[in-house]
């Protein structure tokens, strides 16, 4: 994979965003995103073809058949094969692994992946119906009016009663601070701006059950996000016709996809099993274990889904997660880093795009090309892991990748 | 007759002004709210909104529809489990388009009095004319056979004299809104000579479930919202005529607006708040006021004389400001009345050197916002205050002799005995008038 390229990620706290001015729509991320990156690999000619990954812009945006915006980014597209791909929150990565099968079966060499969600056009109580479909429509009547942080502060709700209410608050609260402290050195990440010094009391703030839900705050939530991110998927042929150097990019060694049922809910609310299976499969083909990560993309769209995350990679036993948090060695200076750019809850959440956003972190910083956000990778632990979900823990892509050369 | 009985069939009259509108909205909020508990299913709740003009009522619904649509967006979480039983509703959104559709079918629009008859409870809201209250509220009572209840939202006549020429036995009581009443959390509560406890005791559940904070008043004309500020708009025109004969009228009044606004950190300078009110409705407020007054005389010619010329304020049904002594742009004022051109002079033209006459700004001066919504205002407006007191400019003059007058006039209601105590004067301008700090302290002793 190679030339990534991200769109701002939009919505509140960025100091572009005002809700009652207008904004950019659908068709101008797609288009920002994919000269982004057909700039970088000699244009469109270049291409064979494109997938594009998106949740729900037919209820967010009105609009469907998203593949024919792929021409619209250049005329050069235009009647060159381009699918989409959906998988909820997870549709990104998804648009990743249709993009690599491609490139395996060697029906592409150069294929454009593309991910993108605008989701601002609506008010949040209203979002959440929308994001709703990510779960089963037999269960929405019994959800929460804000479902999915609905689901996932029960099973904050759950580990607390197993392991203590204390201890996953404070690790929580961590998460939050990592999470903005990553995202202050990415110029694209929606808490760029963010500059309070109250992180850690934000992150303690007690959930409001009245207003929001039981056990998450806020700040435990990623973002509402507009944006789009895409990133060249390509052949070793591929590399040589767009003319860039093995150096420049990572190579995915493995990777492992699992999905699990929508109608049934989790057998056990403190793991995450489909996580756990897909991270599995993708160590495993990738032929590494998990000491030699050097850095992790991981699905925090909630701070206790980033915890889950760290023990279904296995760095924590069960209830461990929440103690390795707290010790910071999922922060940019510590054993592993986690979401370098800030995760879902400080880089954004443009759902469709995010497991395309992830790639590209992991690109930048296995190539050197990460700026302010740069980490240390080191020979031991050469490699970048990705875990991207749809729904909750249904829709699993996790991807190995090390760079090329 | 219980809570939720009384509250089965209501009636605001004056609905679609800028306080019956608010109140008719809080109302039918909580009918509605009640009539989704389960004991109350298949009961019918009525709110009958009554004003003179069709035309407005058409605009008071669609504000009605607006407004419950965003207290049902902010409730979703509550609205969910209330209508838990309801297999239709699925998503937030129908859930909320069903709240919305259960408050409009509970308001009934009508220009005709004759509504009224049947209900328990009339909430009054019509113009500030004791007159007009008393011959409404009379012929109500002769006609409707419930024996109803009264909440007037008067802000200066006394409940007794309402009372007693109308005729209603105690059944009346000041329940005084703060515009916009679906904001401000105050309300004043005024008893006549005669009020039934009854009635008291209803008032103050009424106020708990809308979560107002509650301020009794004295049955004195003003009571002590309205005794304050009719005051203090005095001594603000009283300090600009002074100062015009230096300078222009408009550049005096300019620079007491922002003496009063910007020096004392208060969310609008006098002449705006003036103008926010209604330049008519504060030298009516006055005329009710003044005959209940001994030794003093509650009248401005300044205000006659605006009113003689056309410049009224008040505002439009959407909520925004109309010009008064102030022009405004986007909510800003722009430029100043002048009486003698009847004209509007242009603040940017003589800002500078106005403000050159009022000598540097204090340095810890903030603006309102970021004091009030601090979490350390008092902290905050000690140390500006400090500062204020060790200058000597002439902004720093008007500002502390205004802060001492603000603060007299307090300390008079509380002698007067039309406010209970100086906890309650300060409670009154904090959540009604969104003051940062009560008038009583001692910030410049």
């Amino acid at each position: 994979m190679v030339a990534g390229y991200n769109t701002i990620s939009l919505g509140t706290g960025r100091k572009e965003f005002n809700p009652k001015k207008p904004r950019p729509g659908l068709e101008e991320y797609i288009r920002e995103a994919g000269q982004g990156v057909l700039k970088q690999i000699g244009g469109a000619k270049n291409v064979d073809e494109s997938v594009i990954g998106n949740f729900i812009a037919s209820r967010f945006n009105r609009q469907g058949n998203l593949a024919a915006f792929m021409p619209y980014i250049d005329p050069d597209l235009r009647y060159k094969p381009a699918v989409r791909v959906e998988g909820a929150c997870g549709s990104g990565a998804l648009a990743l692994a249709t993009g690599i099968r491609s490139v395996l079966a060697e029906t592409a060499d150069v294929v454009l992946v593309l991910g993108v969600e605008v989701q601002n056009t609506v008010k949040a109580i209203y979002g959440a119906d929308i994001l709703a479909a990510a779960g089963w429509a037999k269960d929405r009547k019994e959800g929460h009016a804000y479902y999915f942080p609905g689901k996932f502060s029960d099973r904050a709700k759950a580990y607390q009663e197993k392991y203590g209410k204390e201890k996953p608050r404070e690790a929580m609260a961590q998460w939050y601070v990592n999470a903005i402290e990553n995202a202050r050195l990415c110029p694209t990440a929606q808490e760029y701006h963010n500059s309070s010094e109250e992180l850690q009391s934000c992150g303690m703030m007690n959930p409001n059950p009245r207003g929001f839900v039981d056990s998450l705050n806020v700040y435990d939530c990623s973002k509402v996000s507009d944006g789009a991110s895409a990133i060249a998927v390509v052949s070793e042929e591929g590399l040589k016709r767009i003319g860039i150097p093995k150096s420049e990019a990572i190579e995915v060694i493995g990777m492992g996809q699992a999905e699990d049922d929508i109608t049934k809910p989790p057998d056990d609310p403190t793991i995450l099993a489909t996580t756990r299976e897909a991270v599995r499969k993708a160590l495993e083909s990738a032929g590494i274990t998990k000491e030699q990560l050097g850095t992790v993309e991981c699905h925090d769209c909630f701070s206790i889904a980033g915890i889950l995350a760290v023990e279904a990679i296995g760095f924590a036993p069960h209830g461990g997660g929440a103690e390795f948090v707290i010790q910071g060695n999922t922060k940019r200076t510590g054993k592993v880093p986690f979401n370098t750019t800030g995760g879902l809850v400080g880089w954004g959440h443009p759902t469709g795009a995010t497991g395309v956003h992830q790639a590209i972190t992991i690109w930048e910083q296995l190539t050197g090309k990460a700026g302010d956000s740069q980490i240390p990778i080191t020979a031991e632990r050469p490699y970048g892991l990705t875990i991207n979900m749809g729904g909750d823990d249904k829709s699993l892509v996790s991807i190995v990748f090390k760079k090329a050369e | 007759m219980n809570y939720t009985e009384r509250l089965s069939n209501v009636t605001v009259l004056g609905a679609a002004g800028k306080m019956g509108s608010g109140i008719l909205l809080l109302t039918a909020l909580e009918m509605v709210d009640l009539s989704l508990k389960p004991e109350n299913r298949g009961k019918v709740f009525v709110i009958n909104a009554i004003d003179v003009s069709s035309e407005a009522l058409a605009g008071l619904m669609r504000y009605i529809r607006a407004q419950a649509l965003k207290a049902a967006e902010k409730k979703t979480v509550q609205l969910r489990a209330v209508y838990a039983d309801r297999a239709d509703l699925i998503d937030n959104e129908e859930i909320i388009m069903q709240y919305v559709d259960d408050v409009m079918v509970t308001i009934r629009p009508s220009v005709n009095l004759e509504v009224a008859y049947n209900s328990t409870l009339i909430f009054e809201a019509i113009k500030e004319d004791p007159e007009l209250k008393v011959k409404l509220l009379s012929q109500l009572d002769k006609n409707n056979s419930h024996k109803p209840w009264y909440f007037t939202n008067t802000s200066s006549i006394p409940i007794t004299q309402l009372d007693e020429k109308a005729n209603l036995g105690g059944r009346i009581i000041g329940f005084h809104f703060y515009n916009p009443p679906a904001v401000q959390k105050l309300v004043e509560v005024i008893k006549s000579a005669h009020t039934l406890p009854e009635v008291e005791e209803f008032a103050l559940q009424y106020a708990k479930s809308l979560r107002k904070v509650v301020v009794p008043s004295a049955d004195f004309a003003g009571f002590v919202g309205n005794g304050h500020f009719m005051r203090d708009a005095l001594h603000g025109i009283g300090e600009a005529e002074k100062f015009a004969k230096d300078v222009s009228l408009p550049e005096a009044i300019y620079m007491i607006n922002k003496v009063s606004q910007d020096y004392l950190v208060r969310p609008m300078g006098i002449f705006q708040l003036i103008d926010y009110v209604g330049v008519d409705v504060c030298q009516y407020i006055m005329s009710v006021m003044n005959p209940f007054l001994k030794d003093e005389d509650l009248h401005s010619d300044f205000l006659d004389r605006l009113i003689g010329q056309g410049v009224l304020g008040g505002q439009f049904s959407d909520g925004s400001q109309k010009d008064g002594i102030l022009k405004y742009e986007k909510g800003r004022p722009v430029a100043v009345y002048n009486p003698d051109t009847k004209k509007y002079d242009l603040i940017s033209d003589f800002q500078a050197s106005c403000d050159e006459k009022l000598g540097a700004m204090p340095r810890s001066i903030q603006p309102w916002k970021s004091v009030a919504f601090s979490g350390k205002s008092e902290d905050m407006l000690k140390t500006i205050f400090d500062e204020i007191k060790t200058m000597d400019t002439v902004g720093a003059r008007l500002a502390k002799e205004y802060a001492r007058r603000s603060k007299e006039i307090g300390l008079q209601l509380v002698a007067d005995k039309v406010a209970f105590a100086e906890k309650d004067v300060n409670t009154v301008l904090l959540t009604g008038f969104f003051h940062a700090y009560g008038p009583i302290n001692n910030f410049l002793d």
